[in-house]
């Protein structure tokens, strides 16, 4: 479980994340939705101690993300922003191993390896995987960075926006994956979505999040009807009966 | 190229591959995150390490010997090459330095194009030189001589830099890049503040002082050895023991931190030993900026790999050879000794240019 105490992050005067209580329950996928610059990114970046927050506390599995040492949340907890420093020279297969870095500081086994290839066939990636990162398009970057951040294998796992990128076949692919990752494997997956339809598809709980504070947290039947979805995005959603459960119709 | 074969033979350094050499016996493809990922790269790898070993040695054994008027062996032989073995001794330290200055230093930063040099270092240096001949005149270059002149120097610089860095790296603001920009604005203000003194002193001091202001193996004092060694030694096996967590920090603040790095710790740690190195050098033998820039560049081309335990030996050696082979070339052929900077930014320069247009890439 994930608990968000009165978190805040102030920007400036005006631009304020929080005061934020928010409790993620384990197991399943939770989705962040909400408009442009409503704080979702940060709200996840700071889950993932990758920002620090002004006031409040946060806990992930009973640790505190600010008292606990970096070196065991990284047992706990992975997480993976949406724009990342990419080494050239560094293959798919060298990426996905750094994930390995918490539990072998470098020095792999046997094991590690097989941890390894796990991940890379989990996102498909055993064709590409002695390519340079500098080779490959910018999805095809984006799925290895996953598969390093799920070869980290925590029970935690934080990722903003893994659809960007992606084409039809490898969204699609990627919450699938995510979604067995939870079922199978049991992790709990939070993930930033800007597509309200893969959230109220793929995800187990839906997190709205408007102006810095979260405006509504529930299972996708509660969030995905028109007037909660208008009152979040400030537009007209109309939710119709699709083929394979509600969708959002806004243009 | 007599090596080549005995290098071959090297079997991959253990840490490398993990616990692959059992897998790799059993079964041919097999899958590994190894930093030499198939055996083309591995033999390529070596063979450039034993080459640059052959032509490391050939220099260092051609300016003991080149031009050495007793026979090969005898006593009078190793009497001269005492003597010379001093430079060969100062450029092994010269490489060491700029070399795992300038690899650490572009990993921390993450940035492939900036030196340790340019964050005043040698402005701060050239400041202190100028400074010397200004207030003291010509008398005030040997003023700057000696052990403990050379102690204060590598304080001030290591002094200088740690303050820039821990100031900006802790602040509210911390941000590499702010540094990086803030080292720069004072290294030109330093060189700037030079440049002034140099334009009032007299042409005969200006003339004493511009010999000491190239960066040069002559400039180096036997006597600083017992300091510069193991100051080179020390930070140098430090920053190879950190290898590990350099490739980790190289992937930028996030990922580190991600993967249970404390990044601005870890960010401090490496520009020490960094700055240590660079001051080392710089206040051994003066300026050297594209030296190390060049060393790191042309590293990570043959190296061909990210992991820093293979770029650091790869980049140390091909410091040794463009410092033994620019001093050789000025010395045995333009018989101008000493000056090896400028002989090192021509075809240092150009060198990098033809692998940068063949390669397309950093």
């Amino acid at each position: 479980m994930i608990t968000l105490s009165a978190v805040k992050k102030n920007y400036s005067s005006d631009v304020a994340i929080g005061p934020v209580d928010l409790q993620i329950p384990s197991g399943g996928v939770t989705a962040l939705v909400g408009p442009n610059g409503a704080g979702k990114s940060t709200l996840l970046t700071m889950i993932g101690r990758l920002l620090g927050m002004d006031s409040g506390a946060i806990e992930i599995a009973g640790y505190d993300v600010s008292r606990t040492s970096s070196k065991d949340l990284a047992k706990i907890v992975s997480v993976l922003r949406q724009e990342n420093h990419f080494v050239t020279r560094l293959t798919v297969r060298q990426l996905v191993s750094f994930g390995r870095f918490p539990h072998s500081k470098g020095r792999l086994t046997v094991a590690d390896e097989e941890a390894i290839s796990r991940s890379i066939d989990f996102l498909d990636l055993g064709e590409l995987e002695n390519r340079y990162l500098d080779q490959l398009s910018g999805g095809q970057r984006q799925r290895a960075y996953v598969a390093m951040v799920l070869a980290q294998d925590t029970d935690y796992v934080l990722l903003d926006e893994p659809l960007n990128n992606l084409d039809m076949k490898h969204s699609a692919q990627m919450m699938q994956m995510l979604h067995r990752a939870a079922q199978e494997l049991g992790r709990t997956i939070v993930v930033v979505l800007h597509d309200i339809n893969f959230a109220g598809h793929y995800a187990d709980h839906i997190c709205a999040v408007k102006d810095g504070v979260v405006t509504e947290f529930g299972t996708p039947e509660v969030i995905m009807t028109d007037e909660v979805l208008s009152r979040v995005f400030d537009t007209p959603v109309q939710v119709i009966e699709g083929p394979r459960g509600p969708l959002a119709v806004y243009y | 190229m007599l090596d080549a074969p005995v290098v071959r033979r090297t079997p991959p350094q253990p840490g490398g591959q993990g616990a692959n050499p059992h897998q790799q016996s059993a079964h041919k493809p097999t899958r590994n995150s190894g930093s030499l990922p198939t055996a083309r790269v591995r033999k390529r790898y070596w063979i450039i390490l034993g080459l640059l070993i052959f032509l490391g040695v050939g220099f260092g054994f051609g300016l003991l010997a080149w031009d050495n008027p007793m026979p090969v062996g005898s006593a009078g032989f190793w009497r001269i090459a005492e003597l010379r073995g001093t430079s060969v001794i100062v450029m092994m330290v010269v490489a060491i330095c700029q070399a795992m200055a300038t690899v650490s230093f572009q990993s921390a930063t993450n940035n492939r194009i900036i030196t340790p040099s340019i964050m005043g270092f040698e402005s701060l240096y050239i400041a202190v030189q100028t400074g010397a001949v200004f207030f003291l005149g010509a008398a005030g270059v040997t003023m700057v001589q000696g052990v403990p002149q050379f102690i204060v120097q590598i304080v001030l610089m290591v002094g200088l830099s740690m303050a820039l860095y821990g100031w900006l790296l802790s602040g509210k603001y911390g941000n590499l890049a702010i540094m990086l920009l803030i080292g720069i604005i004072i290294g030109g203000g330093l060189g700037s503040i030079s440049v002034f003194m140099q334009r009032l002193l007299t042409p005969s001091e200006f003339d004493i002082l511009t010999a000491r202001l190239f960066g040069s193996v002559a400039n180096a004092d036997i006597s600083y050895l017992p300091i510069a060694i193991p100051l080179c030694v020390v930070a140098g096996i430090m920053l190879l023991r950190n290898a590990k967590r350099l490739n980790v920090i190289a992937m930028g603040k996030d990922t580190a931190t991600n993967l249970g790095l404390n990044h601005r710790f870890e960010v401090m740690r490496v520009l020490l030993l960094t700055s240590i190195l660079m001051a080392t050098s710089t206040a051994l033998v003066g300026p050297m900026t594209f030296l190390g820039f060049l060393v790191a560049t042309l590293a990570y081309q043959l190296a061909d790999t990210h992991d820093h335990r293979y770029v650091f030996p790869m980049a140390v050696l091909i410091g040794f050879v463009v410092l033994s082979g620019s001093y050789f070339v000025m010395k045995n052929v333009f018989y101008a000794q000493g000056v090896v900077s400028i002989i090192i930014e021509a075809v240092g320069g150009t060198v990098f240019l033809f692998f940068i247009l063949r390669k397309g890439r950093l």
